[in-house]
């Protein structure tokens, strides 16, 4: 392992982020302080998700990284290539293959088994951060169930826009009882992550976080009752392989306004061109 | 006769030499207005501070009677449970609006939020209840989706007494609530608050400087001076037939326009 | 078969003003007054006796001194000697009204709004309150222009007509009249004797301060005399 220690941190630091995401998993939802290590990325670059992957994997492991939904990316490869040197783990691109993987945004649209982790990197994980600038204010809220700002919020959009106008990253109740951020993901991503199977964990470096929700947890994106969550997405099939019920990304193919819409989740995609062959849309 | 809804025994509060609060004793009624007064330096700030478990008190107990009859030592409750009385059965009007409206929050969202934290989930219902409390405190209801930087200074404070008022709260503490105010608008405010109170069997302790405004919202009256209380009864009697030098002093002092 | 409705025993009352050195004023000694349903008793005695005096401390708003203050409230007495301040508003809310010389009230609130506003505090519904209060008014001849206007700039009489019709409406069954008629002209006049006389006539008990003896004569059952306290030597 060319003198790294495997997954690169030492084993006293991997024990402090086990206690931590045993305190995460203990409390769904719940942002527990961890003391994160200097890591060869910058803040910003998924420190806090390979930490926490760091902590968690075995040499038995087979990991898969994927940035926005792609294993091809400058920063998934990056991370993959990081692990594969440091563990010696088994690394591939096919979700059904993985027993952990790490994402920066995106949930993989293949419903994910019990034996699997997905590890997200979390920028801000303090849900509430931009409408409260006191973080000694938003510990008291969350420790006291006091949610009525962030309900403000969503009432205030609907005022304003005739609905909630939250893309991403959109504020979900855990276990009924926590108001977590889900990462950046896409609103579209947020009713995945109820009743999941696999255990679902979250690392955030810059800001010394983990927080986790463990298998078959409720997690509820807020709403109102006459007003209920609705699921958004491009109104296209997938250019490459017909798909109507993926996350679409906008490709800009030239500078004349052309564009298509494709898979997010590449594996996905290639999967269903896979199965059948000469079937794009 | 009922039992009341808030008992101070004995308060007590220091600052070095300066005794903000000394022996001081009260009892507030259901629907009742208690009113407060003194010069500054009286201490009827720090009492309402202390009344309201803001502050702790250097001995002495607040005790409060909730809904279900069962008392509870303010100082001694858990901050949680403090937290939740000032959301629900208490409410707290302070001097400048500023000071309890979220500037950049509808004026709908100001009134709505204490309902969303206690698990309001329906908006056309909230919207229609924020609606229905702008009219009470005669704001046009069509300003609703208006920011409140929008709104005059008289407009801020009956906007904070609708977002104040919302959950209903059975006792409401007010900090001179109309200081500040143009005097025009004064006048307006303080029917507002009466009928308000009236109607809805607020119980209220309102300090203030302003014996005018004492007379006009109060039925009791408790004069404090040098951090104690010098007199106390019925408004009208204390105002009209004061008893203790220094109430005589304050009443004299009173200029009339 | 009326009864005694109020009933004063020894009662006395004097002013210590710090302001003036701690010096004592008496004012009123071994008062003793009684009151019947039905019947109007009319104070009467030189300026400077005491009447005000005496008719504030009936209504609480003057401590008593000495002695006793005896008011009939749900079926029982009240002592406004001892009373505590929640049950003497609990008995000007239920019982006993009062007439003051002179109005007082928040700037900018309709005449309307503040004739109504002691019967809307008994419970009453606003509208019905509303259109009391008008009637009222109408029967003191106050012109409907003047009813959605704030009294502040009214002349001395309109003034008193709106605090008699303030008086009269809660329907209190004891009522004190502090010179119900002093800046009202004859027709006026003639309105508040109406209104006295409707009152007595369903059981009201009435006390007045009256300095005009026409009206007096008009509505004394009987008259009480108040002679001056001798001042401390």
């Amino acid at each position: 392992m060319n003198g790294y220690n495997f997954a690169y941190l030492d084993e006293p630091t991997k024990r402090m982020i086990r206690r931590a995401i045993l305190k995460a998993v203990s409390i769904p939802g719940h942002q527990v302080p961890f003391g994160a290590r200097e890591m060869p990325l910058p803040y910003g670059w998924g420190t806090g998700g390979i930490q926490v992957t760091a902590a968690i994997l075995g040499p038995e492991d087979v990991l898969k990284v994927i940035d926005q939904g792609a294993d091809d990316t400058t920063n998934a490869v990056s991370i993959r290539r990081f692990f594969a040197r440091t563990a010696g783990v088994e690394t591939t691109t096919h979700t059904a293959e993985a027993s952990v993987i790490q994402t920066r945004h995106r949930i993989p649209e293949m419903p994910l088994r019990a034996d699997q982790i997905l590890v997200y990197q979390v920028p801000l994980p303090e849900p509430l951060a931009k409408l409260e600038p006191s973080r000694a204010e938003t510990r008291q809220m969350h420790a006291l169930a006091d949610y009525g700002l962030m309900h403000v919020k969503l009432y205030e959009d609907i005022a304003r826009f005739g609905h909630v106008a939250i893309s991403y990253d959109y504020p979900v109740m855990v276990n009924g009882r926590y108001l977590m951020s889900p990462s950046p993901i896409p609103a579209f991503d947020t009713p995945k992550m109820n009743r999941m199977a696999a255990l679902q964990l979250f690392g955030a470096g810059r800001e010394k976080r983990i927080y986790a929700v463990p298998p078959f947890t409720t997690v509820r994106p807020l709403d109102f009752e006459d007003h209920p969550f609705k699921l958004v997405r491009a109104p296209h099939a997938c250019t490459l392989c017909g798909a109507r019920d993926s996350y679409l990304d906008e490709v800009v193919t030239d500078d004349r306004g052309g564009r298509i819409f494709v898979c997010s989740d590449t594996d996905y995609c290639e999967g269903r061109r896979d199965a059948a062959p000469g079937e794009a849309a | 006769m009922t039992v009341p809804l808030l008992e101070a025994h004995e308060l007590d509060l220091r600052f070095g030499a300066i005794r903000a609060l000394d022996r001081v004793n009260l009892s507030l009624w259901p629907g009742e207005v208690l009113a407060i007064v003194g010069e500054s330096g009286s201490g009827k700030s720090s009492l309402l501070h202390v009344l309201s478990g803001q502050g702790a008190p250097d001995a002495g107990r607040v005790l409060y009677r909730d809904p279900a009859g069962a008392q509870h030592d303010v100082h001694a409750m858990p901050a949680p449970h403090l937290r939740a009385l000032h959301r629900s059965d208490w409410g707290f009007v302070h001097q400048n609006p500023r000071d309890a409206l979220r500037m950049t929050v509808s004026a709908g969202g100001n009134v709505g939020e204490r309902l969303m934290a206690q698990g309001a989930r329906h908006y056309g219902d909230i919207r229609e209840i924020a609606t229905d409390w702008l009219r009470q405190v005669e704001i046009d209801p069509s300003r609703i989706d208006d920011l409140p930087r929008t709104f005059s200074g008289g407009m801020l404070q009956r906007l904070q007494i609708a977002r104040t008022l919302a959950t209903h709260p059975r006792l409401v503490f007010m900090d001179e609530p109309t200081g500040g105010l143009d005097v025009s608008v004064q006048a307006r405010l303080l029917d507002l608050i009466r009928s308000l109170v009236s109607r809805l069997g607020l119980a209220v302790l309102l300090v203030t400087h302003d014996i005018a405004v004492a007379r006009l919202l109060a039925g009791r009256i408790i004069v404090m001076r040098r951090g104690q209380v010098v007199e106390t009864g019925l408004t009208d009697q204390v105002l009209d037939d004061p008893q203790h030098p220094y109430t005589q002093l304050l009443v004299s002092s009173v200029l009339q326009a | 078969m009326s009864k005694i409705v109020l009933q004063t025993e020894n009662l006395g009352k004097s002013f210590t003003l710090h302001l003036q050195g701690g010096a004592t004023m008496p004012v009123l000694a071994g008062v003793d007054l009684s009151l019947a349903s039905g019947e109007c008793v009319v104070l009467s005695g030189p300026s400077g006796a005491g009447k005000s005096t005496l008719m504030r401390s009936l209504y609480g708003n003057y401590r008593v001194g000495h002695g006793h203050v005896r008011i009939r409230h749900r079926d029982a007495w009240v002592d406004f000697a001892t009373a505590d301040p929640r049950k003497i508003l609990e008995v000007r809310q239920e019982t006993l009204g009062y007439v003051s010389q002179f109005l007082r009230v928040v700037p900018r609130v309709p005449t309307l709004d503040i004739v109504a506003e002691p019967l809307i505090a008994r419970g009453a519904p606003r509208e019905a309150a509303l259109a009391r209060a008008r009637s009222l008014l109408f029967r003191l001849n106050l012109p409907e222009r003047l009813h959605s206007l704030p009294p502040a700039t009214f002349s001395g009489g309109e003034q008193q007509r709106v605090n008699l019709a303030r008086g009269f409406i809660g329907g209190h069954p004891i009522l004190l009249l502090d010179e119900p008629t002093a800046s009202l002209d004859a027709t006026n006049r003639d309105a508040v004797v109406g209104l006295v006389a409707e009152a007595k006539a369903t059981g009201t008990a009435i006390l007045g301060i009256v300095h005009d003896a026409p009206t007096r004569d008009a509505i004394a059952d009987r008259l009480f005399l108040l002679s001056p306290v001798q001042a401390a030597a």
